[in-house]
């Protein structure tokens, strides 16, 4: 620790920042720009400018970058002197000397970075009066606005989106007056993180499109602490409503979570809440005629449901609660898993692999200290995308390391990268395609799934004797690869090994806990990272609700047997989870299904009841992500018409709030007894208040019905959470655990962060980070054993595997407008050398044995020979009845609106 | 050879030539890395085509697989990469202290009026592009320009007027 000195007060200080960061833990204001609590100094703006003293005789001091200067001992410094204010002042005059002043019709105005500065800075007066600089803005793809004459040039657009997210299509152009930030040319913004400039952007240059189309200001929307659902990373986010609909999604920090970023799918995927295909009544099916349901009939319905031996089938996607009250109400024994039968055999594994002491499963900031990573057939940029990002910081450990022998401080941004130049620390991506972290990776090995297991294998025997080795025939290639990567492994601090469910085979999460375990057994290390994904929200929290056994498979084979009259199927469309002709099998001999869901699907089709469901933002709820940790998501606003949440339906007529229920799953559940630790503690709240969910300046309450009615209708009573319905109560000030939305005192936009921050970048005050469900046993499994051979490829024909896209292969996202613009059609990726011999041109329409569905021929040049990569669009294709191999035929059918023109990915043909 | 994905932008590369790729490719002998040679590259483009169209900058982004926005960046950055067609000659006029200190502002109207166009545009017979510049390092003999590659000195209005003559001629060089 070091001490130093700010306007005559003392303060403990971590010599190893910068003085601008520094002030800002201690709560101190001091204005900035281009510094980022998470991309480091540059020292462009000069808007930071303090003085510094060089002892306590020096009365004249001398000017300099707070955000440039380390806090080290004895550092004396003012921010209050008046040379330093005057500056501030000058520096944010010149910034803003072409800035429109357009904030009426500004997006950002009202949480603008720009605005809080200006009035921080005292620049109140203009006294430029000539013409200003203006600029073309672009069309940037359906997230992102762009109006460049906001600009101030501070630079960390680009910073962002190239250095930090490795972004290649948005640079700056020109120069002086006239430096423009954009693409070459009008186009969509590649990356999967543009969302993110929404906020990095400390002005209204790049602001969110679809938040811009239904624009409310942030002090009008009603906000809650919420997680997104969009995958199994579960980050924070701040959903914010109005007018009953739900208007946009803006980061949520969480220190080890997602930090300050989420990716676009979470950003800009929450759409399907206000969709028109939303179930809004309860409703019985009979003879093909829906009629409502009402209240005294449900509740016979419910009882005939829970007897008799009905099986119930959860979801990945429903809450804990929910799942847990469909367990209750059918009984344990007939609780059946809502994922397709690999999948929870592969989650079965994953839960197994989390409670054995030798692993760790890292949380995306601790992914960002790994410094020799190997990715297992994980295709993670479009998956949990969240941690693609994280991995693009792990590469950087090498520059901070070499930066550290230099003794250039971690914060020196520019000087850290110009040092490194284009080293980095390995990263190896196996996969079946080329993936979109190919450009940071040391080696990629692109190859059929055998061959990627067996170089697993190969690894974790490579680096100890005990683990079992991999067929030699299929790594014989690859021996001098599979050398270098154990030799990084072994050579690295905090080695770090990444697997999952995506593709569909045990054996590679099999082989990346065997690399872990021998790293574990040679590295010397307590714990080793193994960070292993599954593919939805509450994938854990479904797995470890679920008997092994209970497989869908098994309760469809039951279904269909005749032996069961009732099911009731919870927040799932079973025809994303089974072969179809199974489904309908199994549905047809039913008598009763009853689903509850939260739009239409196959499923519900098939149904004779159908409840409507609540969405994230409208309940209470606890999902477990993919290390096993819980996290509570509060309510945001009213439901949609008379939809409920699932486990409140199940529950019947009984009373029940939703901490109770929260309790009960805590209680009852197997594994599940830290669950309650999620829920707040009234201690924590003044007189009882409760935390108003609508900022102190929401406005408009009395007029918001005035076209329906013109009395001030009554606010609606939130009886069972923390928070309320209104702007009465105690906001969070300093509080930051059920924070509506980030705001402070001078600070409106989210960098108000850093006043809820223990320091910067650090853990939240009283904040939540989730609760850790997964005990350790006391011993580690053994080496698993490679399985038998894969897949007998017959001639002509073309292993499948499955290809995912970050738009489109989640099902609730894939129901966003914004989304929608960005998805494909079904495609197969094809190696031009296989597509030659097929005769199959790029983008010709192609027919798959035995697919009724035709999809678009893709010509990756990366691809394999003999693998064919198949992405099944939403729904589209179902992946489950997918033969192992396919052949290619040609089809008449025309290509589709969407075709794989919006398609990113790294290896299309030269000439396409 | 794969490429740096262009997405949306429906400009296609054009083909480099051989001269322009031979240059190339001595300066990637040159540099450690790629990125280097993206100015090069712009300045050898230049040369053989006059100026750095889109179907250009896409050629040699394409050439160094260097994505096309950085680039971009790199080409408007530098005043003397032009990005829009320019004029059989280039005039660089300047406007820097010493030249303004022995009256370039004068001059300044006169040729303009003579090329009946302002700094920055090109005449319509499309002999001249007309550009300011601060400072071409020729100070004891102010006010300078340079057409093409050739530097006038001491420069007055009826000198002005023979230059623009003689250059109109094909006998500019001096």
């Amino acid at each position: 620790m070091a001490k130093i000195v700010i306007d005559g007060v003392s303060y403990e200080v971590d010599p190893a920042n910068n003085l601008l960061q520094e002030c800002l833990s201690q709560g101190l204001d001091l204005p900035y720009f281009c510094w980022h609590p998470c991309m480091g100094s540059v020292g462009a703006c000069r808007q930071c400018a303090v003085k510094q003293y060089r002892d306590a005789d020096d009365k004249d001091g001398i000017l300099v970058m707070a955000c440039m200067t380390p806090a080290s001992d004895g550092t004396i410094i003012s921010i209050e002197d008046t040379q330093a204010k005057s500056f501030r002042a000058d520096v944010i005059e010149s910034l803003m000397i072409s800035h429109p002043h357009d904030c009426p019709v500004c997006e950002e105005g009202g949480e603008c970075h720009l605005q809080d500065m200006t009035q921080m800075s005292g620049h109140n007066y203009r006294r430029y009066d000539k013409k200003k600089v203006t600029h073309r803005n672009q069309y940037l793809g359906p997230f992102i606005n762009h109006e460049m004459n906001r600009c101030i040039a501070c630079y960390r657009c680009v910073r962002y989106y190239n250095d930090y997210a490795g972004g290649t299509d948005l640079s700056a152009q020109a120069s002086h007056h006239h430096v423009y930030f954009g693409r070459q040319a009008d186009g969509v913004l590649e990356s999967e993180f543009s969302g993110n400039l929404v906020e990095v952007c400390p002005t209204g240059v790049f602001t969110d499109k679809g938040f811009s189309e239904n624009y409310t200001r942030k002090w009008d929307l009603q906000s809650a602490p919420s997680v997104c659902v969009g995958c199994a990373v579960g980050c924070n986010t701040t959903p914010g409503e109005r007018y009953g609909s739900l208007r946009r999604l803006v980061n949520r920090y969480n220190s080890e979570i997602n930090g300050y970023f989420l990716c676009d799918r979470g950003r800009f995927g929450f759409d399907f809440v206000n969709s028109e295909q939303r179930l809004t009544e309860p409703v019985r099916i009979v003879n093909g005629e829906s009629q409502t349901l009402a209240a005294a009939e449900l509740s016979q319905t419910l009882t005939e449901f829970s007897s008799g031996g009905a099986i119930g089938i959860g979801s990945p996607r429903a809450s804990n609660e929910s799942n847990f009250m469909l367990r209750c109400l059918v009984g344990e024994k007939n609780f059946y898993a809502g994922c397709a039968d690999t999948e929870h055999e592969a989650l079965q594994t994953i839960i197994e692999f989390a409670a054995d002491p030798s692993f760790h499963c890292p949380s995306i900031s601790e992914i960002e200290q790994a410094d020799a990573v190997v990715i297992l057939g994980e295709d993670v940029t479009n998956t949990a995308p969240r941690l693609a990002l994280a991995l693009r910081q792990s590469v950087r450990n090498k520059a901070l390391s070499l930066a550290e022998d230099s003794h250039i401080a971690s914060w020196q941004d520019a000087a850290v990268r110009e040092l490194a130049q284009q080293q980095r620390s390995p990263l190896c991506v196996l996969s079946s395609y080329a993936t979109r972290l190919d450009d940071v990776a040391s080696d990629t090995i692109i190859e059929a799934p055998g061959v990627l297991t067996a170089i697993g294998f190969g690894i974790a025997n490579k680096l100890s004797d005990k683990a079992p080795a991999a067929d030699a025939r299929s790594v014989g290639a690859y021996a001098e690869v599979i050398e270098a990567v154990a030799e990084q492994l072994m050579a690295a601090k905090r080695p770090l090994i990444i697997a999952g469910t995506s593709a569909g085979k045990t054996d590679l999460i099999h082989a990346a806990a065997n690399i872990a375990r021998a790293l574990k057994e040679k590295h010397g290390s307590e714990k080793v990272d193994l960070c292993l994904l599954v593919p939805e929200v509450n994938s854990m929290g479904l797995t470890m609700m679920v008997n092994k056994e209970n497989t869908l498979g098994r309760a469809l084979k039951k279904l269909s047997s005749g032996a069961v009259s009732h099911a009731v199927v919870l927040e799932n469309d079973l025809y994303r989870r089974a072969d179809s002709g199974v489904v309908d099998a199994a549905l047809e001999r039913l008598e009763n299904l009853m689903v509850l869901d939260l739009l239409e699907t196959a499923t519900t089709a098939k149904a004779s009841v159908v409840l409507p469901t609540t969405a994230f933002s409208e309940h209470e709820a606890t999902y477990v992500n993919y290390e096993g940790r819980a996290q509570l998501s509060f309510q945001v606003h009213m439901n949609h018409g008379a939809a409920k949440p699932a486990w409140r339906w199940l529950n019947g007529e009984q009373e029940c709030d939703v901490e109770t229920m929260v309790n009960r799953c805590s209680s009852e559940a197997r594994g599940f007894d830290k669950l309650g630790q999620l829920l707040p503690d009234p201690a924590q709240f003044v007189a009882g208040m409760k935390i108003p969910r609508q900022s102190q300046r929401y406005s408009g309450r009395t007029a918001i019905k005035a076209n329906l009615d013109v009395h001030e209708p009554k606010q609606p009573v939130d009886s069972e959470s923390v928070m309320a319905f209104s702007m009465e109560g105690i906001p969070a000030q300093k509080d930051a655990a059920f924070m509506a939305s980030a705001w402070a005192p001078r600070w409106n936009s989210n960098q108000s962060i850093s006043k809820f921050q223990e320091e910067v970048n650090g853990k939240l005050k009283q904040g939540h980070i989730g609760t850790q469900l997964i005990e350790k046993l006391a011993n580690g499994g053994a080496y698993l054993p490679p399985a038998s051979p894969s897949t007998e490829v017959v001639d002509g024909s073309l292993e499948v595997v499955l290809a995912h896209q970050i738009f489109g292969s989640d099902e609730l996202s894939a129901r966003s407008d914004s989304i929608q613009q960005r998805m494909t059609d079904p495609y197969i990726g094809i190696s031009p050398t296989d597509a030659q011999a097929q005769g199959v041109q790029h983008g010709d329409m192609v027919s798959l044995d035995g697919i009724e569905v035709p999809v678009v021929a893709c010509i990756r040049s990366k691809m394999p020979e003999g693998v064919v990569a198949i992405y099944c669009g939403d729904g589209d294709i179902n992946p489950h009845s997918l033969p192992a191999t396919v052949s290619i035929g040609s089809s008449e059918s025309p290509v589709g609106e969407r075709g794989i023109r919006g398609l990113i990915v790294s290896d299309l043909l030269e000439d396409y | 050879m794969s490429k740096q994905i262009i997405a949306s932008s429906n400009q296609r590369a054009r083909q480099l030539t051989a001269a322009e790729i031979a240059e190339i490719d001595h300066e990637l002998g040159l540099y450690p890395d790629k990125q280097a040679v993206g100015l090069e590259a712009l300045k050898i483009v230049q040369k053989h085509q006059g100026w750095v169209s889109d179907e250009s900058l896409l050629a040699i982004a394409g050439y160094l697989d260097l994505p096309v926005a950085g680039l971009e960046g790199v080409a408007t950055f530098f005043n003397l990469i032009y990005r829009r067609p320019v004029g059989r000659n280039v005039m660089l006029f300047c406007d820097s202290v010493s030249c303004w200190i022995m009256g370039c502002e004068g001059l300044k109207a006169h040729i303009k009026q003579a090329l009946d166009i302002d700094f920055g545009e090109t005449s319509k017979d499309g002999d001249f592009t007309l550009i300011p510049v601060p400072c071409l390092g020729d100070c004891d003999r102010a006010p300078v320009m340079m057409v093409g590659e050739d530097l006038h000195r001491n420069l007055t209005a009826e000198k002005i007027d023979k230059i623009i003559l003689d250059y109109r001629k094909g006998e500019g060089s001096e």
